[in-house]
Formats: C-alpha cells, sequence, structure tokens
C-alpha cells in the first residue's frame, strides 16, 4: 500500500471496518495534535525519556554504581560529561540511570490510581444517592491533606524507600481522578445506549464495567498526563528527603540531596538531576496540555 | 430572608468541614497506629528501655479495641493535647506554636508576591491571547509546574546569595542580630518593626526574601494561569461589549471591569495557591534551614518521632480545610448569584 492509498483509507468517510475507523480517528487526531509545536516538544521529550531508559546501559559512559575516590568532585569534562560526585560516581551515567527510577515509579502509580480512580469515580457517578454521598466524602477527605505531607507521614509509618514511597503517593494521587471520572459518569449514565443496556437486562457491575469505564477513558488520560510532573516532582521531594530511593540508587532527588552539601564549591553536583528533573517534568506537561486539546476540547481553552 | 439563607448555606457547609475534619482525624490515626508495625516503637523510637516501652504501651491504650483507642484520640485531640515529641521533649501543641509563625510568614509574602505579579501577567496574557507576550506567561508558568522547588532553592542560594550576594543565606536571622527582638506575633521582620528595631527587621528581610521568591514563583505560575483562563472568559461577555460600544477606555473595561468579575473566581485559587504554599514549604524549609513547620515535620520524620509528624499533618490540613471554608464564605459574599 502506498502512502497515499493509506492516507485515502485512513480518511475515508465511509469506513468498511472497526478498525478502518478506529485508526482514521486517530490519524485525523494525530493531525491536529501536529500542528501544536509545544506539544511535539514534549512528545519528543517523552519519547527521548523511554529511550534513554531502555537503552541505559548503552548511553551511560560509565558504571552508575562504581565509585573511584581518586577522581572525587571533578568538575564536567570529556571523560565525565556531568562530572563527579563525592564518591567520584559519574554524574552522566547516574542522570541516565536515573531515568529508570523514575519511570518505574511513574508507571506503578499510574498503574495503581488510574483504574482506582476510575472504578470509584465511575461507581460513584453511576450509582448516585447514598453510594456517591459516601465515595466522595471519603474522597473530599483526602482532597483535604496537601499531597506531599500526606505522602510523608504515610512513608514515615511505613519506612522509607522506594515502593513504600510509590504506595504512599499512590495512596494521595488517586482523588482527583475518582473526581474527573464520578463528572463523566454522571452524564454518561443518562445516556439512551445505557438505558438499551440495562433494558438488556445488564447488571449494575457491568454496566460499570463495560460500558461506563471505557467512556471515561480517554479525560483519564489526559488528566494522568497532566499529573505525571506532580508524580515525578513528588517522588523527587522524597527522594531528597531521603524517603524515597534509598542509596546507591540513582534516583535524581537524592542525587541533589547528596550535591546539597557541595552546592557553593562543587555546584555540577546538584544541578544535573536538577534540570533532568525539569526536562522531564516540562515534557510530560507540555504533552498533556497538546493531549488535552485533541482528546477532550471540553477542557481546554 | 437573604441572609437567612445565607446562614442555613454556610450551616451545611459547616456540617460538610466537621465531616471532613473527622475524616482528617480517622486518616491520621489510622497512619499513627494501625498502618506501622510496631506504634508502640514508632512513638518511643528503637532505643527505649523495656520498661518505658511497656508504660507508653499502657500510656497509648494499645491493649484495648482500635474503636476506643479512636475514641482516646479523639478526645486528646479536641482538648488540644497532640502527644509529646521524642525529639524536643516539648509537647507537639507548644513545638507548632513556636514554629507555625515562621511558616506563615514564609507563606504570606509568597502568596503577596504571586498574586502582585500573577494576576496582572494573567490579564495581560488574556488580552493579548496568541501573542508573543501570552506565550511567554504561559511558558514561565509550565516552568513553574515542572521545576522541583527544593532545587530551584539551591540554585538561588548558589546564584543570589554565593554568587552576587544580594540577599542573607540560609536561617531566618544572622547570628548577631538573635533574641534582640521578643516576639509578639512570630514573625520576625514584623515584629522588629513594631518594635523599631529597623536593623534587625533589615537583616531579617534579607533572610526572608529568597525562599518567598521562589514559593512565589510557585504561586505565580498558578495565580496567572488561572486568572489567563478567567479573564479570557470574561473578555467574551456581552457586557465588556457594551462597556465599549459605551466608549470606555480599553484599560477601563479590561481591568476595571472584566478583572473586576473575574476576582470572584480568583479568591477561590488563591486561597488554595496559599494553601500549596504552606505544602511547598516543606521542601523550601528544608532548603534553607527555615525553622517552621515543615521543616519541624521533616526533622521529626527523620527521627521517627511520629507524634510530633502526625500533629504537624493534622494542623496543616486544619488549615487546608479552613481556607477552603473561608474561600467558599468569601464567595458568597462577593458574588451576588451564589447566594
Amino acid at each position: 500500500m502506498t502512502a497515499s492509498t493509506l492516507r485515502a483509507w485512513l480518511l475515508s468517510d465511509a469506513p468498511r471496518s472497526r478498525l478502518q475507523a478506529r485508526a482514521g480517528q486517530a490519524y485525523l487526531r494525530w493531525i491536529s495534535f501536529k500542528t501544536n509545536p509545544l506539544a511535539l516538544v514534549g512528545l519528543a521529550i517523552v519519547v527521548v525519556l523511554l529511550l534513554m531508559a531502555a537503552f541505559a546501559p548503552l548511553i551511560a559512559t560509565h558504571d552508575p554504581l562504581a565509585q573511584s575516590l581518586d577522581h572525587r568532585l571533578r568538575p564536567p569534562s570529556a571523560t565525565n560529561w556531568f562530572g563527579t560526585d563525592a564518591l567520584g560516581r559519574d554524574i552522566f551515567s547516574r542522570v541516565v540511570h536515573g531515568t529508570r527510577i523514575t519511570l518505574v515509579v511513574v508507571l506503578f502509580v499510574v498503574v495503581t490510581v488510574g483504574p482506582l480512580g476510575l472504578l470509584i469515580g465511575a461507581t460513584a457517578g453511576y450509582a448516585g444517592g447514598w453510594v456517591d454521598t459516601v465515595l466522595m466524602r471519603v474522597t473530599d477527605i483526602f482532597l483535604a491533606f496537601p499531597r506531599l505531607i500526606l505522602a510523608l507521614a504515610f512513608v514515615a509509618a511505613l519506612k522509607p524507600g522506594i515502593e513504600n514511597a510509590v504506595i504512599a503517593i499512590a495512596l494521595t494521587a488517586w482523588p482527583p481522578y475518582a473526581r474527573v471520572a464520578r463528572a463523566e459518569a454522571m452524564v454518561i449514565r443518562n445516556a439512551d445506549y445505557i438505558a438499551a443496556v440495562r433494558l438488556q437486562g445488564a447488571s449494575a457491575t457491568r454496566i460499570v464495567l463495560l460500558h461506563v469505564m471505557p467512556l471515561c477513558t480517554p479525560s483519564l488520560i489526559v488528566r494522568t498526563t497532566l499529573d505525571m510532573a506532580g508524580i515525578i516532582l513528588t517522588a523527587a521531594g522524597l527522594g531528597f528527603l531521603g524517603l524515597g530511593a534509598q542509596p546507591p540508587l540513582p534516583e535524581w532527588g537524592a542525587m541533589i540531596a547528596t550535591g546539597r552539601e557541595q552546592i557553593f564549591d562543587q555546584w555540577w553536583v546538584a544541578t544535573a538531576p536538577g534540570i533532568a528533573i525539569c526536562v522531564v517534568a516540562l515534557g510530560f506537561n507540555l504533552l498533556g496540555d497538546g493531549l488535552r486539546d485533541v482528546l477532550d476540547p471540553k477542557q481546554s481553552q | 430572608m437573604n441572609l437567612a439563607r445565607i446562614g442555613t448555606a454556610v450551616g451545611r457547609e459547616v456540617a460538610t468541614v466537621a465531616v471532613t475534619f473527622l475524616g482528617l482525624l480517622l486518616v491520621t490515626f489510622f497512619i499513627g497506629r494501625v498502618v506501622p508495625i510496631d506504634p508502640v516503637l514508632a512513638a518511643v523510637g528503637d532505643r527505649a528501655p523495656m520498661d518505658v516501652y511497656e508504660r507508653v504501651k499502657i500510656e497509648l491504650g494499645l491493649d484495648r479495641p482500635l474503636w476506643e483507642q479512636f475514641w482516646l484520640y479523639l478526645v486528646k485531640v479536641f482538648q488540644g493535647d497532640l502527644g509529646k515529641s521524642v525529639l524536643t521533649s516539648n509537647t507537639v501543641a507548644a513545638d507548632i506554636k513556636r514554629v507555625f509563625p515562621a511558616t506563615i510568614e514564609l507563606a504570606t509574602l509568597g502568596t503577596i508576591l504571586g498574586v502582585v505579579i500573577g494576576v496582572p501577567a494573567g490579564v495581560v496574557a488574556a488580552v493579548n491571547r496568541g501573542k508573543w507576550i501570552d506565550q511567554v506567561v504561559r511558558v514561565v508558568g509550565l516552568f513553574g509546574y515542572s521545576v522541583p522547588v527544593f532545587w530551584l532553592g539551591l540554585m538561588g542560594l548558589l546564584l543570589f546569595y554565593r554568587m552576587l550576594d544580594w540577599v542573607n543565606g540560609p536561617g531566618r536571622l544572622g547570628v548577631a542580630y538573635e533574641d534582640i527582638v521578643d516576639p509578639i506575633t512570630g514573625m520576625l521582620v514584623v515584629d522588629a518593626m513594631l518594635r523599631g528595631e529597623w536593623e534587625v527587621a533589615r537583616n531579617a528581610f534579607g533572610h526572608l526574601i529568597l525562599p518567598a521568591c521562589m514559593l512565589g514563583y510557585f504561586s505565580l505560575a498558578y495565580v496567572s494561569r488561572m486568572t489567563r483562563s478567567f479573564m479570557l472568559e470574561q473578555l467574551k461577555q456581552e457586557y465588556v461589549i457594551t462597556a465599549r460600544v459605551k466608549g470606555l477606555s480599553e484599560r477601563r473595561v479590561v481591568w476595571r471591569h472584566a478583572l473586576g468579575n473575574a476576582w470572584v473566581p480568583l479568591i477561590t485559587v488563591i486561597a488554595l495557591s496559599y494553601a500549596n504554599l504552606l505544602e511547598g514549604s516543606v521542601l523550601t524549609e528544608t532548603v534553607f534551614a527555615w525553622p517552621g513547620l515543615g521543616r519541624y515535620i521533616t526533622n521529626s520524620l527523620l527521627n521517627a518521632d511520629m507524634n510530633a509528624v502526625l500533629g504537624g499533618t493534622l494542623v496543616v490540613g486544619v488549615v487546608f480545610i479552613g481556607l477552603n471554608l473561608l474561600s467558599d464564605i468569601l464567595y458568597r459574599l462577593v458574588d451576588p448569584r451564589a447566594r
């Protein structure tokens, strides 16, 4: 199939199959996404992040954990691009390997929080009545806490570590998702096709799981992408305070914490991981902004 | 008649707040007593001798059923008793009373800076929608959503304290100025000015300004973004066209009429941003060695001092709820349609 026939197939007004219709819709969205340069920058940053994480051992010039006390606190040079830290470890290699930790944290949080928030929100929105009231009150209570402080208290009770940091962030991150899903579900439950499914005798569980939840998903994807930066910043904050990933793991927040003592004399130790956090968070924010314009036009200006 | 209706609305609001507050207590209770593997150990620390351990276990009422423990916890909190801090050996309530003004001072100046710069920036961006100045405001705002506050603080110290020497370093006051001013409000700059100690006030302000600017930047990012979006909404309305047709100057239309209406939802945004700064202060205070509530919480945390951590968490949660309630009430007072 040549490029032009593929384009014609994608843009066809009368799609022959479900696949063709879906592919065509995705293509149209891509076309409008493509016109937003900032969103493309965001996409590029996220793609580079994924590639870096996948090929970290190939990209890194040194072993991220190898100490070399003869080479401690060297400024950036041809051999150590971002310099070395107090234990003589190569900061560039540590930043590169740090992408893996960042991605793992974000992935685990999103995988737990998305479905949980979706389930709670869709149930509350579809059921209404006292179920809605109770679930939303619980959500409000969690929203009433500042996120980082609640996560701090959880980690303090659970003992510091990267697994507990993930649990703590997940426990504090779900309420906004539940809110978004509920708002969607309240609109969807009055739709004709839901009434049709109900008349066919579908149970409430089936309706929520198979018919309400899938339709709440697009706005949740947007919400998730916009939330990624917040998750990364919270995880880095926990790492900075010594409550997230433990040494010698090359977590960016923890790396900034170790560079804190040398900030005035060896500025590069804390600078590189900080820039890495900024770039990645900015990438997710730009991508999320662009996705919102395409997937969720109601929400955008 | 109208006042009565506001009364019922406020009453309902207060009831909601009460339920939220109860939930807040339930969460802190859960974190303190149920999540840790050994709550006694969490309360007394690892190195406590056996008899202390046994005594505290009974003191904490851990031999009783959970609901009874929760009830005891509730009663204590309402008596203002948040337990004792292992680290400072004061009561947690006294500790918080001592450190909280420092945080308020920081967050208040941060919010003022954020609003004073953020609101005009948002208005200008909305008026010039799509032009370069709009893009600048947008990127500055997005960057604020992406930069870790603790890192920005370190970079700020490096640049403005070490390299340029424009501001004073970490801490709240130079050593030479300590213990000159008796506290009135607990906010050093204010106290020094009230007592007429201008040298002290100057020094304290030099310490305060950099962390406040850091927090102010985060407030600015949020406030300018929301102002822009509220202003765009207002500028589309018909009364704006009417005002223009009437021949009012563009400046008057934008800054008086449109912004006047945009203020209503902005109140909520500013309250939320203030609450967020209290949270941002946890990391900022650590970087700047600022002796406020955030540093108190993290210090206690690193020393496994659970009473202090939960007390601090509870206070921040209460402030959060309080600010939400306040913004709701203000909203009703300012906007006649919401009455």
